[in-house]
């Protein structure tokens, strides 16, 4: 039955990257790699199973933490053109480009 | 008891197949959603479906199936883990998208807004 | 000091559930590990009622119980408009005001919204929320008031008392 869900999960990945391939705007294929990676965690768990290795879920658990990152990484740098910008937890007056040397 | 216990355990690979296929097919119908859908606003939508009825059906299958507790444990920890992170990640994604000034498609109609392209 | 408390247990559980493999050599491991992790949050300054809310694990815990119902009464008519012939959607965007005041509050309200298929929080200003639905009709201003009452007492709840304690 995983080797079922395995080859479902592989159809819906293929899908995914079509969107993020064709994808008009950034945020299109943001939201893409970013769908992409949960099956991707998804995929992963399925193919322990099916190979007798349920080991694979660290990798799982590795990947989904990886994914999160990565798409809140991609944004900050599209919107701030920097990493070097703190995310501020309270509101802030100053500029985001006011406040991108003095603390990293 | 153990009859009961005997018909359990029978059952118990067919169950987990079954929830970790209709995880799958969740899966693949957020994919197909992902693709059909007019724009970003609602293709998020789509997208959330992977996010979480797949993902718990998928992970609840994983966890019938499983062999041991720890592996159970690892499950939970990667389904409590999305399910904190992905609001956390569509919203920043919509915030983005909304604050740079991306137009969406409105009404019954899906009036296409006139969105200029260098904004995306 | 309770904060601190409960982020070490979490954490020590976390490396314990995850290693299985309990020898002494990787709990000392475990133990400089958690002590990193513990002065990192700390220097970061993230271990306050935000950062380590264990303390209201049985309310969270209870409203999640009647989130995930929640999710999978959502998730039909969203999978219903992904296979449909015909794109029967509506989208729009709803303003919807809040009654939760601490960010903890805010926070498990607007996430809540998020990862119910059909609705997203799009922004958070004070306490109005502006919403993007899938379905106009299924999102008015009254359909989050349960959810919103909800994650209220889940994370607000009789923080007075707490806050005098």
């Amino acid at each position: 039955m995983t080797e079922i869900a395995a080859v479902a999960i592989i159809i819906a990945i293929g899908l995914t990257l079509v969107r993020a391939l064709l994808g008009p705007t950034l945020y299109d294929r943001v939201l893409a790699v970013n769908s992409l990676g949960t099956k991707t965690v998804l995929f992963i768990g399925f193919l322990g199973f099916v190979l007798g290795r349920p080991d694979w879920l660290d990798i799982a658990v590795l990947y989904a933490l990886i994914n999160f990152v990565s798409t809140i990484a991609i944004l900050k740098f599209f919107r701030y053109r920097s990493f070097q910008v703190p995310l501020h937890r309270r509101p802030v007056t100053k500029t985001p480009t006011e406040q991108g040397g003095d603390s990293v | 008891m153990s009859e009961l216990l005997d018909i359990l355990m029978f059952l118990k690979p067919w169950v987990g197949g079954i929830l970790c296929v209709i995880g799958a097919l969740l899966a693949l119908i957020g994919s197909i959603g992902v693709l059909r859908f007019p724009d970003f606003f609602t293709r998020l939508h789509a997208a959330s479906i992977t996010d979480t009825s797949a993902v718990t059906l998928s992970l609840l299958g994983m966890a019938i199936l499983a062999p041991n507790w720890l592996v159970v444990f690892k499950l939970a920890a990667i389904w409590l883990f999305i399910f904190l992170t992905s609001p956390t990640g569509s919203h920043a994604l919509a915030n983005a998208a909304h604050t740079a000034g991306l137009q969406p498609v409105l009404g019954r109609d899906l009036r296409r807004p006139d969105n200029r392209e260098e904004e995306a | 000091m309770g904060y601190f408390a409960g982020l070490i247990f979490v954490l020590a559980a976390l490396w314990l559930g995850l290693s299985g493999i309990y020898k002494p050599l990787l709990l000392i491991l475990a133990g400089i590990s958690i002590l990193i992790s513990v002065v990192l949050a700390s220097r970061l300054e993230t271990v306050d009622r935000e950062g380590s809310p264990y303390g209201r694990s049985i309310p969270i815990l209870s409203y999640w119980a009647w989130l995930m119902v929640e999710i999978f009464k959502a998730n039909w008519p969203v999978i219903k408009a992904c296979v449909s012939a015909n794109l029967n959607i509506n989208p729009a965007f709803v303003r919807v005001k809040t009654r939760c005041e601490s960010d903890l509050a805010k926070t498990i309200f607007a996430n809540s919204i998020t990862l119910t298929p059909g609705t997203v929080t799009v922004e958070v200003e004070g306490n109005k929320l502006l919403i993007h639905a899938l379905f106009e009709e299924d999102a008015t201003p009254d359909s989050f008031d349960e959810m919103d009452l909800r994650s209220y007492r889940a994370a607000d709840g009789k923080r007075e008392e707490e806050l005098a304690a």
